[in-house]
Protein backbone atom coordinates (compact mmCIF):
# COMPACT_ATOMS: atom_id res chain seq x y z
CA UNK A 1 0.00 0.00 0.00
CA UNK A 2 1.14 3.40 -0.65
CA UNK A 3 2.66 5.36 1.84
CA UNK A 4 0.04 8.42 1.53
CA UNK A 5 0.32 11.96 1.52
CA UNK A 6 0.40 12.88 4.44
CA UNK A 7 3.55 10.73 6.58
CA UNK A 8 2.45 9.05 9.96
CA UNK A 9 4.58 10.96 12.63
CA UNK A 10 5.08 8.05 14.45
CA UNK A 11 6.63 4.65 13.49
CA UNK A 12 5.26 1.01 13.59
CA UNK A 13 6.58 0.20 16.61
CA UNK A 14 4.95 3.70 18.19
CA UNK A 15 1.72 2.76 16.99
CA UNK A 16 1.77 -0.25 18.28
CA UNK A 17 2.66 0.77 21.48
CA UNK A 18 -0.44 3.30 21.65
CA UNK A 19 -3.09 1.29 19.73
CA UNK A 20 -2.48 -2.82 20.24
CA UNK A 21 -4.58 -2.24 23.55
CA UNK A 22 -7.86 -0.89 22.09
CA UNK A 23 -7.60 -2.95 19.21
CA UNK A 24 -6.43 -6.09 21.18
CA UNK A 25 -10.24 -5.20 23.29
CA UNK A 26 -11.84 -4.89 19.55
CA UNK A 27 -10.75 -8.20 18.35
CA UNK A 28 -11.68 -9.86 21.86
CA UNK A 29 -15.02 -8.67 21.04
CA UNK A 30 -15.51 -9.76 17.39
CA UNK A 31 -14.04 -13.21 18.91
CA UNK A 32 -17.07 -13.41 21.60
CA UNK A 33 -19.58 -11.99 19.20
CA UNK A 34 -19.06 -14.81 16.92
CA UNK A 35 -18.84 -17.72 20.38
CA UNK A 36 -22.47 -15.91 21.28
CA UNK A 37 -23.87 -16.61 17.80
CA UNK A 38 -22.13 -20.41 18.17
CA UNK A 39 -23.40 -21.05 21.13
CA UNK A 40 -27.29 -20.00 20.25
CA UNK A 41 -27.50 -21.16 16.80
CA UNK A 42 -24.04 -22.36 14.90
CA UNK A 43 -26.01 -22.53 11.43
CA UNK A 44 -27.17 -19.32 11.15
CA UNK A 45 -23.82 -18.38 8.69
CA UNK A 46 -25.62 -20.60 6.24
CA UNK A 47 -29.46 -18.91 6.97
CA UNK A 48 -28.23 -15.10 7.21
CA UNK A 49 -26.82 -12.82 4.92
CA UNK A 50 -25.77 -10.57 7.64
CA UNK A 51 -23.56 -13.54 9.13
CA UNK A 52 -22.23 -15.19 5.96
CA UNK A 53 -20.59 -11.37 4.91
CA UNK A 54 -19.51 -10.60 8.02
CA UNK A 55 -17.96 -13.79 8.05
CA UNK A 56 -16.52 -13.95 4.52
CA UNK A 57 -15.10 -10.25 5.61
CA UNK A 58 -12.94 -11.88 8.68
CA UNK A 59 -11.26 -14.01 5.84
CA UNK A 60 -9.70 -10.94 4.28
CA UNK A 61 -8.66 -9.37 7.57
CA UNK A 62 -4.89 -11.60 7.21
CA UNK A 63 -4.37 -10.66 3.59
CA UNK A 64 -1.82 -8.05 2.84
CA UNK A 65 -2.86 -6.09 -0.23
CA UNK A 66 0.54 -5.53 -1.53
CA UNK A 67 1.34 -9.20 -0.80
CA UNK A 68 -1.27 -10.43 -3.17
CA UNK A 69 -0.95 -7.58 -5.16
CA UNK A 70 -4.67 -6.23 -4.58
CA UNK A 71 -4.84 -2.38 -5.13
CA UNK A 72 -7.39 -1.74 -2.99
CA UNK A 73 -7.27 -2.40 1.49
CA UNK A 74 -8.42 -4.39 3.61
CA UNK A 75 -11.00 -1.64 4.73
CA UNK A 76 -12.21 -1.26 0.70
CA UNK A 77 -12.44 -4.91 0.42
CA UNK A 78 -14.47 -5.30 3.60
CA UNK A 79 -16.54 -2.56 2.37
CA UNK A 80 -16.52 -4.09 -0.91
CA UNK A 81 -18.03 -7.02 0.39
CA UNK A 82 -20.89 -5.48 2.12
CA UNK A 83 -22.19 -3.45 -0.69
CA UNK A 84 -24.60 -3.47 -3.05
CA UNK A 85 -23.04 -4.18 -6.48
CA UNK A 86 -25.92 -3.73 -8.36
CA UNK A 87 -25.78 -0.47 -10.77
CA UNK A 88 -29.85 -0.37 -11.52
CA UNK A 89 -32.47 2.10 -9.09
CA UNK A 90 -35.12 0.15 -7.57
CA UNK A 91 -38.27 0.24 -8.79
CA UNK A 92 -39.52 1.55 -6.23
CA UNK A 93 -38.73 2.23 -1.94
CA UNK A 94 -38.55 -1.54 -0.38
CA UNK A 95 -37.58 -0.97 3.14
CA UNK A 96 -36.45 2.29 4.89
CA UNK A 97 -33.22 1.83 6.18
CA UNK A 98 -30.29 0.01 5.40
CA UNK A 99 -29.15 -3.22 7.21
CA UNK A 100 -25.41 -3.06 6.93
CA UNK A 101 -24.45 -5.98 4.63
CA UNK A 102 -26.34 -6.78 0.68
CA UNK A 103 -27.68 -10.34 0.43
CA UNK A 104 -25.28 -11.66 -2.60
CA UNK A 105 -26.65 -15.37 -1.62
CA UNK A 106 -30.12 -14.67 -1.62
CA UNK A 107 -30.22 -16.36 2.27
CA UNK A 108 -32.64 -13.50 3.43
CA UNK A 109 -32.93 -13.27 7.63
CA UNK A 110 -32.78 -16.02 9.84
CA UNK B 1 -8.86 25.31 19.48
CA UNK B 2 -11.45 26.66 16.92
CA UNK B 3 -13.53 24.87 14.93
CA UNK B 4 -16.59 24.69 12.43
CA UNK B 5 -18.86 22.04 12.40
CA UNK B 6 -20.54 22.09 9.08
CA UNK B 7 -22.95 19.19 9.38
CA UNK B 8 -25.30 19.34 12.91
CA UNK B 9 -28.52 18.91 13.39
CA UNK B 10 -29.30 20.78 16.16
CA UNK B 11 -33.02 20.75 15.92
CA UNK B 12 -32.39 17.55 17.66
CA UNK B 13 -29.90 18.62 20.54
CA UNK B 14 -30.71 20.10 23.53
CA UNK B 15 -28.86 23.65 24.82
CA UNK B 16 -26.66 21.67 26.83
CA UNK B 17 -24.86 20.64 23.53
CA UNK B 18 -24.65 23.99 22.43
CA UNK B 19 -22.90 24.55 25.60
CA UNK B 20 -20.43 21.40 25.13
CA UNK B 21 -19.59 22.59 21.58
CA UNK B 22 -18.96 26.40 22.88
CA UNK B 23 -16.58 25.20 25.35
CA UNK B 24 -14.50 23.10 23.29
CA UNK B 25 -14.33 25.75 20.50
CA UNK B 26 -17.03 25.63 18.53
CA UNK B 27 -17.53 29.18 16.10
CA UNK B 28 -20.36 27.97 13.87
CA UNK B 29 -22.60 25.22 12.83
CA UNK B 30 -24.37 24.04 9.32
CA UNK B 31 -27.74 22.45 9.37
CA UNK B 32 -28.72 20.95 6.46
CA UNK B 33 -32.48 20.25 6.20
CA UNK B 34 -33.18 16.21 7.20
CA UNK B 35 -35.27 13.27 8.29
CA UNK B 36 -37.26 13.53 11.50
CA UNK B 37 -36.77 9.88 12.05
CA UNK B 38 -40.54 9.93 10.67
CA UNK B 39 -42.47 11.24 7.63
CA UNK B 40 -43.81 14.57 7.79
CA UNK B 41 -47.23 14.31 6.45
CA UNK B 42 -47.76 17.47 4.35
CA UNK B 43 -45.43 20.34 2.48
CA UNK B 44 -46.84 22.44 5.65
CA UNK B 45 -44.86 20.55 7.97
CA UNK B 46 -41.98 20.80 5.88
CA UNK B 47 -42.22 24.81 5.97
CA UNK B 48 -42.90 24.87 9.80
CA UNK B 49 -39.75 23.04 9.72
CA UNK B 50 -38.12 25.58 7.66
CA UNK B 51 -38.83 28.61 9.81
CA UNK B 52 -37.11 26.39 12.83
CA UNK B 53 -33.70 26.50 10.62
CA UNK B 54 -34.37 29.94 9.26
CA UNK B 55 -35.69 31.50 12.56
CA UNK B 56 -35.72 30.00 15.94
CA UNK B 57 -32.63 27.74 15.87
CA UNK B 58 -29.65 31.00 14.77
CA UNK B 59 -31.08 32.77 18.04
CA UNK B 60 -30.44 29.39 19.99
CA UNK B 61 -27.09 29.16 19.00
CA UNK B 62 -25.91 32.92 19.32
CA UNK B 63 -26.73 32.24 22.81
CA UNK B 64 -23.94 30.55 23.08
CA UNK B 65 -21.58 32.27 20.99
CA UNK B 66 -21.74 30.20 17.46
CA UNK B 67 -23.14 31.36 14.21
CA UNK B 68 -26.12 29.09 12.73
CA UNK B 69 -26.51 28.63 8.93
CA UNK B 70 -28.80 26.27 7.35
CA UNK B 71 -29.74 24.07 3.92
CA UNK B 72 -33.25 23.27 2.82
CA UNK B 73 -34.38 20.34 0.82
CA UNK B 74 -36.83 17.66 1.13
CA UNK B 75 -34.89 14.85 2.36
CA UNK B 76 -33.92 11.89 0.38
CA UNK B 77 -35.96 9.71 3.09
CA UNK B 78 -38.72 11.11 1.98
CA UNK B 79 -37.93 11.61 -1.44
CA UNK B 80 -40.07 9.02 -2.73
CA UNK B 81 -43.31 10.90 -2.72
CA UNK B 82 -43.00 12.86 -5.36
CA UNK B 83 -45.76 14.55 -5.11
CA UNK B 84 -44.80 16.04 -1.91
CA UNK B 85 -41.78 16.59 -3.15
CA UNK B 86 -42.53 18.98 -5.62
CA UNK B 87 -44.67 20.98 -3.33
CA UNK B 88 -41.98 20.94 -1.11
CA UNK B 89 -39.51 22.52 -3.63
CA UNK B 90 -42.14 24.79 -4.56
CA UNK B 91 -42.01 26.34 -1.92
CA UNK B 92 -38.34 26.32 -0.91
CA UNK B 93 -37.73 29.07 -3.23
CA UNK B 94 -39.42 31.68 -0.73
CA UNK B 95 -36.52 31.17 2.28
CA UNK B 96 -33.21 30.78 -0.32
CA UNK B 97 -32.61 34.75 0.63
CA UNK B 98 -32.58 34.11 4.23
CA UNK B 99 -29.43 35.66 5.52
CA UNK B 100 -28.57 32.46 7.45
CA UNK B 101 -29.38 29.97 4.19
CA UNK B 102 -26.02 28.74 2.29
CA UNK B 103 -27.88 26.46 -0.13
CA UNK B 104 -29.48 23.40 -1.35
CA UNK B 105 -29.15 20.24 0.93
CA UNK B 106 -28.60 17.73 2.50
CA UNK B 107 -30.62 16.24 -0.75
CA UNK B 108 -28.94 12.81 -2.13
CA UNK B 109 -30.26 9.20 -2.18
CA UNK B 110 -31.43 7.22 0.42
CA UNK B 111 -32.28 3.41 -1.27
CA UNK B 112 -31.69 4.61 -4.68
CA UNK B 113 -34.72 4.16 -5.96
CA UNK B 114 -35.96 5.94 -9.25
CA UNK B 115 -38.41 8.39 -7.32
CA UNK B 116 -35.10 9.49 -4.82
CA UNK B 117 -33.24 10.11 -8.48
CA UNK B 118 -36.01 12.45 -9.85
CA UNK B 119 -36.31 14.12 -6.70
CA UNK B 120 -32.63 14.54 -6.19
CA UNK B 121 -32.06 15.67 -9.80
CA UNK B 122 -35.19 18.10 -9.09
CA UNK B 123 -33.18 19.93 -6.58
CA UNK B 124 -30.32 20.17 -8.17
CA UNK B 125 -32.33 21.71 -10.94
CA UNK B 126 -33.68 24.08 -8.64
CA UNK B 127 -30.21 25.07 -6.93
CA UNK B 128 -28.40 25.59 -10.25
CA UNK B 129 -31.61 27.78 -11.02
CA UNK B 130 -30.94 29.92 -8.16
CA UNK B 131 -27.15 29.56 -7.95
CA UNK B 132 -27.06 27.98 -4.25
CA UNK B 133 -24.27 25.91 -2.95
CA UNK B 134 -25.00 22.16 -2.71
CA UNK B 135 -24.82 19.54 0.22
CA UNK B 136 -25.07 16.14 -0.51
CA UNK B 137 -25.92 13.11 1.27
CA UNK B 138 -24.98 9.76 0.44
CA UNK B 139 -26.64 6.49 1.73
CA UNK B 140 -26.08 4.24 4.60
CA UNK B 141 -23.80 1.36 4.74
CA UNK B 142 -24.66 -1.20 1.55
CA UNK B 143 -26.59 1.60 -0.19
CA UNK B 144 -23.34 3.43 0.29
CA UNK B 145 -21.06 2.56 -3.15
CA UNK B 146 -23.78 2.13 -5.63
CA UNK B 147 -25.32 5.41 -4.14
CA UNK B 148 -22.56 7.68 -4.48
CA UNK B 149 -21.88 6.44 -7.51
CA UNK B 150 -25.15 7.16 -8.97
CA UNK B 151 -25.05 10.92 -7.47
CA UNK B 152 -21.76 11.51 -9.10
CA UNK B 153 -22.72 10.33 -12.37
CA UNK B 154 -25.78 12.22 -12.25
CA UNK B 155 -23.72 15.29 -11.42
CA UNK B 156 -20.85 14.87 -14.02
CA UNK B 157 -24.16 14.89 -16.81
CA UNK B 158 -24.92 18.87 -15.77
CA UNK B 159 -22.19 21.57 -17.66
CA UNK B 160 -23.92 24.16 -15.53
CA UNK B 161 -22.53 22.28 -12.02
CA UNK B 162 -19.12 23.63 -10.50
CA UNK B 163 -17.91 20.59 -8.87
CA UNK B 164 -16.07 22.82 -6.36
CA UNK B 165 -19.38 24.73 -5.18
CA UNK B 166 -20.91 20.52 -4.10
CA UNK B 167 -20.07 18.76 -1.26
CA UNK B 168 -20.53 15.00 -1.19
CA UNK B 169 -20.92 14.17 2.77
CA UNK B 170 -20.78 10.77 4.43
CA UNK B 171 -17.99 9.20 2.51
CA UNK B 172 -16.04 6.20 3.36
CA UNK B 173 -12.77 4.44 2.25
CA UNK B 174 -14.56 3.05 -0.88
CA UNK B 175 -16.07 6.46 -2.21
CA UNK B 176 -13.68 9.36 -1.27
CA UNK B 177 -11.88 8.59 -4.49
CA UNK B 178 -14.51 9.16 -6.94
CA UNK B 179 -15.68 12.18 -5.33
CA UNK B 180 -12.49 13.91 -5.18
CA UNK B 181 -11.65 12.62 -8.31
CA UNK B 182 -14.86 14.43 -9.65
CA UNK B 183 -13.75 18.00 -7.86
CA UNK B 184 -16.17 17.68 -5.19
CA UNK B 185 -15.58 18.61 -1.70
CA UNK B 186 -16.50 15.68 0.14
CA UNK B 187 -17.42 14.88 4.62
CA UNK B 188 -16.38 12.76 6.86
CA UNK B 189 -19.21 11.76 9.47
CA UNK B 190 -17.33 10.90 12.92
CA UNK B 191 -20.18 8.67 14.36
CA UNK B 192 -19.81 5.88 16.95
CA UNK B 193 -21.03 2.67 14.64
CA UNK B 194 -22.16 3.38 11.44
CA UNK B 195 -19.85 6.01 9.28
CA UNK B 196 -16.57 6.68 10.15
CA UNK B 197 -14.27 6.77 13.50
CA UNK B 198 -11.50 9.45 14.06
CA UNK B 199 -8.78 6.92 13.96
CA UNK B 200 -10.38 6.02 10.25
CA UNK B 201 -11.18 9.42 9.38
CA UNK B 202 -7.10 10.55 10.19
CA UNK B 203 -6.19 7.13 7.84
CA UNK B 204 -8.15 9.03 5.42
CA UNK B 205 -6.30 12.10 5.45
CA UNK B 206 -2.49 10.61 5.90
CA UNK B 207 -3.57 8.95 2.86
CA UNK B 208 -5.38 11.58 0.35
CA UNK B 209 -4.14 14.83 2.09
CA UNK B 210 -6.38 17.65 3.57
CA UNK B 211 -7.67 19.19 0.40
CA UNK B 212 -11.73 19.53 -0.23
CA UNK B 213 -12.33 16.85 2.70
CA UNK B 214 -14.07 17.96 6.38
CA UNK B 215 -14.82 16.50 8.94
CA UNK B 216 -18.26 16.83 10.66
CA UNK B 217 -20.46 15.27 13.36
CA UNK B 218 -23.87 14.96 11.79
CA UNK B 219 -25.34 14.93 15.49
CA UNK B 220 -28.89 14.08 15.32
CA UNK B 221 -31.49 12.32 16.93
CA UNK B 222 -29.49 9.11 16.55
CA UNK B 223 -26.91 7.50 18.07
CA UNK B 224 -24.12 10.22 17.17
CA UNK B 225 -21.95 12.89 19.47
CA UNK B 226 -22.18 17.09 19.13
CA UNK B 227 -19.04 17.28 19.99
CA UNK B 228 -17.00 14.46 16.99
CA UNK B 229 -15.15 17.34 15.78
CA UNK B 230 -12.61 17.92 18.46
CA UNK B 231 -12.88 14.31 19.84
CA UNK B 232 -11.36 14.05 16.05
CA UNK B 233 -8.63 16.63 16.98
CA UNK B 234 -7.47 15.09 20.28
CA UNK B 235 -6.83 11.71 18.42
CA UNK B 236 -5.29 13.82 15.92
CA UNK B 237 -2.95 14.90 18.58
CA UNK B 238 -2.30 11.40 19.81
CA UNK B 239 -1.29 9.97 16.73
CA UNK B 240 1.10 13.20 16.60
CA UNK B 241 -0.44 15.28 13.81
CA UNK B 242 0.36 19.25 14.23
CA UNK B 243 -1.72 21.21 15.25
CA UNK B 244 -1.72 23.74 12.60
CA UNK B 245 -2.60 20.54 10.40
CA UNK B 246 -5.29 20.10 12.70
CA UNK B 247 -6.30 23.48 12.58
CA UNK B 248 -6.41 23.52 8.68
CA UNK B 249 -8.65 20.25 8.31
CA UNK B 250 -11.02 21.61 11.46
CA UNK B 251 -11.29 25.46 10.71
CA UNK B 252 -10.02 26.88 7.21
CA UNK B 253 -11.07 23.88 4.97
CA UNK B 254 -14.87 24.48 6.31
CA UNK B 255 -14.63 27.89 5.37
CA UNK B 256 -12.64 27.13 2.27
CA UNK B 257 -16.27 25.00 1.25
CA UNK B 258 -18.60 27.73 2.93
CA UNK B 259 -16.92 31.08 2.33
CA UNK B 260 -18.19 30.32 -1.28
CA UNK B 261 -21.20 32.13 0.01
CA UNK B 262 -21.43 35.49 0.57
CA UNK B 263 -23.72 34.72 3.49
CA UNK B 264 -20.81 32.76 5.15
CA UNK B 265 -19.30 34.58 8.05
CA UNK B 266 -17.72 33.42 11.09
CA UNK B 267 -16.78 36.54 12.47
CA UNK B 268 -13.58 37.24 14.41
CA UNK B 269 -12.80 33.80 15.61
CA UNK B 270 -9.71 34.16 17.29
CA UNK B 271 -6.61 31.94 16.91
CA UNK B 272 -5.63 28.66 18.07
CA UNK B 273 -6.12 27.90 22.06
CA UNK B 274 -7.57 31.25 22.72
CA UNK B 275 -10.85 30.26 20.84
CA UNK B 276 -12.66 28.25 23.63
CA UNK B 277 -11.93 30.31 26.64
CA UNK B 278 -15.79 30.65 27.13
CA UNK B 279 -16.48 29.46 31.22
CA UNK B 280 -19.41 27.39 32.02
CA UNK B 281 -20.27 30.23 34.11
CA UNK B 282 -20.60 33.07 31.21
CA UNK B 283 -22.17 30.07 29.10
CA UNK B 284 -24.88 30.56 31.71
CA UNK B 285 -25.29 33.57 31.94
CA UNK B 286 -25.69 33.84 28.70
CA UNK B 287 -28.45 31.78 28.66
CA UNK B 288 -30.44 32.86 30.91
CA UNK B 289 -30.24 36.52 29.71
CA UNK B 290 -30.96 35.18 26.62
CA UNK B 291 -34.60 36.85 25.48
CA UNK B 292 -37.24 34.78 23.71
CA UNK B 293 -35.26 31.67 23.50
CA UNK B 294 -35.47 29.84 26.89
CA UNK B 295 -37.26 27.03 27.52
CA UNK B 296 -40.85 27.12 28.65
Amino acid sequence: MPSGVIPSPKTGRELVDEYFIENRTRLLEIAAFLDRLDRSDPTLVDRDYRVRAFREALRLLEDRPSASGEPQTRVERIQEILSDPTTEPLEKLDVKSARGAYDRWHLGVA
Amino acid sequence: MRYIDLHAHMVSRSTDDYVQMALTGCVAVTEPAFWAGWDRSSADGFEDYFRHLTDFEPKRAAVYGIRHFAWLCLNPKEGEDRVLAREVLRRIPRYLDSPTVLGIGEIGLNRVTRNEIATFRDHVDLAIEHDQLIHIHTPHLEDKYKGTRTIVDILTEYDRIDPSRVMIDHAEEHTLPMILENGFWTGLTLYPQTKVSPERAIDMYERYGTDRICVASACDWGPSVPTAVPHFALAMKRRGHAADLIDRIIYHNPIAFLGQSPKFDVGSAPDGDAAATSSPRNLTAAKSSAGGVAAA
